[in-house]
């Protein structure tokens, strides 16, 4: 107990919040990039246009067929080859966007196909142009239906932000290893912290969109 | 970068060796556990029910680093002694185990329940219901996505690098530290990697598109 | 929180551009080091921040601080002047080359031996610490030295770090678990994951300070002469830095610095890590 009260100091939590304050902006700025591009090559692979659609598949498969940890390794050490200096938390977003929106894209072609062919028909026989009817049609009711996939892999990524511990992301597991690296006896306690905020922030994030799921559909 | 592989053959072959031993345990021990829970979501008692909800939903939330280190860190200082390919192994099943219960929840409950109630009132008990009418017709539903969570498990088995699992990435990374050819090294490791994930999610695709029109 | 935000900004304009922007310039590990650090007003050094002593996280600031931490900013002081500024990145063992060779960081400065091997990847300074490689065991523990690692035991070590490679030539016999730096390793030897853990003296006797239930035994059996380490190519960086340590040694401050970190540690001879 005594353990507890220590290991749970000003100082540590204070040390902890702005571990999770990191995992925070690298997921928040990585869903926001990972959805528009994850969009753009679910469409892509979709609208099946010779040899690009097949390209971007197999791109989006060689991404999705390989361990997140290894992309963290390529863009932290082989993006700087080519004239781009990284520091860690760029680097970790470049990362994570590139991996989910690889995830997102099979998400959202599935989605699309789903959406009934007589609607892309219908809004072409009322004159609209495909990507019209695309953006105003399929789409919103794509997404409509993707709401729990699209948010279950929202959640994988704040998980895997875990991950860039490798290359030395500060954020929130980070900070728990360095805390308990230097007192042992707070091992137990820096673990159930991490449970619980990983749990609070992800389980909001899967109540959010029960209630988005319900309200639109 | 062919020179990577020719003079680490043994040592990457082996790394694969144990990823792919890992993620075969951890699939069978998940399937296992995974079905376990998923019959105590569905039971009738709501105390049983909480209990499986709780164990699903908690897992789900938290990073398999967390579980995996855990298990690394916390249990030899207490419980009992613990390698990191053991560690790595029961943090990859325990996580996989909250997903796979998800996938065999669902697939219970899309057989009717119509099937269930005729066949308890043809004298069956719940458990053989269960065993006989129930479970082979969510087997079908359950089946071809255990093949993409053992992809995902070869691709989650790299977490054994961090607690010294032996597996590939360990083995990449220690070649990488010694050779310094980080780039090249990488490359050859995601190559071996992609010799198992591509072929196995092909086939998915294919059984997936099959089996849906059977 | 509202400077959070707006660095939440920063960080959505900066990817967008760089999103744009192709990346098509000259890898930033060829050009000249010494020439951009002058124009930028900086170093980026890469320092660790799991080795107590030499380089360690203060939770409490969130900064990083030891000898070599010291060392970077005098250094950088002496090769830029008053304005010249340290930047700190973290590395460890397992990504210091990479790091280097990437152009990520500019020097690292973190208990890195200098070996023949080494040398034909990287350049490295004059060597500014003499280490030897040791054992840290439980005080209780049957193992006294290298000779006791039999088949059997087990010892654990830290990715990309010279000493996993000389253990399994002192103890051919043993089982090397390597571990990803020193933090997670300590943690490891306190899980019992492994019987020994080996790394240089200096490092070790850091832990033992941290943790009085370890203790370094065995004495040294390799010397490692820790050296800062650049760009293979980077000449007039690898010049600058050597006449920066000289000066840093004539003045006093090198001892000075050396004192402030290692003068109360026991077991541990100043004199002797000087080379």
């Amino acid at each position: 107990m005594q353990n507890f009260i220590n290991a749970y100091s000003a100082v540590n939590l204070s040390y902890l919040m702005r571990g999770l304050w990191v995992t925070v902006e690298v997921s928040v700025v990585s869903i926001f990039f990972s959805f528009i591009i994850g969009t753009l090559l679910g469409v892509a692979r979709y609208v099946k246009i010779k040899y690009f659609s097949a390209i971007v598949g197999f791109i989006i498969d060689l991404i999705r067929n390989l361990p997140l940890l290894l992309i963290l390794f390529f863009t932290y050490f082989a993006l700087p080859n080519i004239g781009i200096r990284l520091s860690v938390i760029p680097a970790s977003i470049i990362a994570m966007t590139v991996f989910e929106s690889a995830m997102l894209a099979e998400i959202i072609r599935s989605g699309i196909g789903a959406v009934p062919i007589g609607q892309m028909e219908a809004a072409r026989s009322n004159g609209m142009t495909y990507s019209q009817a695309m953006i105003q049609i399929i789409l919103p009711q794509a997404f409509k239906k993707m709401i729990p996939p699209l948010v279950s892999q929202f959640i994988s990524l704040v998980k895997d932000t875990s991950l860039a511990t490798i290359i030395l992301l500060p954020e929130l597991t980070q900070h728990a290893q360095i805390i308990y690296g230097q007192n042992v006896n707070y091992t137990i306690p820096m673990f159930a912290a991490l449970a619980l905020l990983y749990f609070i922030v992800n389980y909001a994030l899967s109540v959010a969109s029960h209630v988005i799921d319900r309200r639109l559909n | 970068m062919i020179n990577i592989l020719t003079n680490n053959f043994g040592t990457l072959i082996s790394g694969l060796g144990y990823t792919l031993l890992s993620s075969i345990i951890a699939l069978v021990a998940s399937l296992i556990i995974g079905t376990v829970f998923a019959l105590l979501e569905i039971s009738h008692k709501k105390w049983v029910r909480v209990i499986g909800k709780a164990y699903v939903e908690f897992i789900r939330n938290i990073p398999l680093l967390v579980i995996t280190m855990a298990f690394y860190v916390i249990v030899p200082q207490f419980v009992m002694q613990m390698d990191g390919f053991t560690a790595g192994t029961i943090g990859l099943t325990i996580y996989t185990s909250a997903f796979i219960a998800e996938t065999v929840r669902a697939g219970i409950q899309a057989v009717p329940a119509g099937q269930m109630e005729g066949a308890r009132s043809n004298g069956l008990s719940y458990t053989q219901a269960m065993v006989h009418i129930v479970f082979p017709q969510a087997i079908k539903i359950v089946v071809p996505s255990l093949g993409n969570q053992f992809i995902n498990l070869v691709k989650n088995s790299s977490i054994l690098a961090f607690v010294a699992g032996f597996d590939l990435m360990y083995q990449g990374k220690i070649i990488a530290a010694t050779t310094f050819n980080t780039f090249d090294t990488y490359l050859v490791v995601g190559v071996l990697y992609l010799v198992v994930t591509m072929p196995m999610s092909y086939a998915m695709r294919y059984l997936e598109k099959h089996w849906s029109r059977a | 929180m509202a400077k959070r935000i707006r660095r939440l900004g920063v960080l959505f304009a900066a990817l967008a551009m760089l999103l744009v922007v192709s990346g098509c310039g000259k890898s930033v590990a060829d050009s000249d080091a010494l020439a951009r650090a002058k124009r930028t007003d900086k170093i980026v050094w890469g320092v660790k921040a799991d080795t107590r002593l030499f380089g360690l996280m203060n939770t409490k600031t969130g900064q990083i601080q030891g000898f070599e931490v010291d060392m970077a900013k005098a250094l950088t002081k002496q090769i830029l002047g008053k304005n010249g500024k340290a930047e700190l990145t973290q590395i460890t063992s397992d990504t210091r080359v990479p790091m280097l060779k990437a152009g990520n960081v500019d020097a690292v400065i973190g208990t890195m031996t200098i070996t023949p091997e080494r040398l034909k990847q990287l350049n490295f300074s004059k060597s500014y610490f003499s280490a030897g490689q040791s054992l840290l065991v439980a005080k209780d523990s049957k193992i006294k030295s290298v000779k006791d690692l039999k088949k059997g035991t087990s010892v654990i070590g830290v990715q990309g770090s010279n000493s996993v490679d000389n253990i399994k030539k002192a103890a051919p016999d043993t089982r090397v678990l390597q571990l990803s730096d020193y933090s997670q390793a300590f943690t490891a030897l306190k899980s019992h994951q492994g019987d020994a853990l080996t790394t240089d003296n200096g490092i070790l006797y850091g832990m033992s300070q941290q943790d009085p239930r370890y203790v370094v035994v065995g004495g040294t059996f390799t010397k490692e002469p820790y050296g800062i380490a650049m760009n293979k190519g980077q000449t007039n960086l690898t010049n600058a830095m050597n006449q920066a340590l000289d000066t840093l040694q004539k003045n006093g401050t090198y001892e000075r610095l050396l004192k402030k970190w290692f003068s109360d540690v026991p077991g541990f001879d100043v004199q002797e890590v000087q080379p």
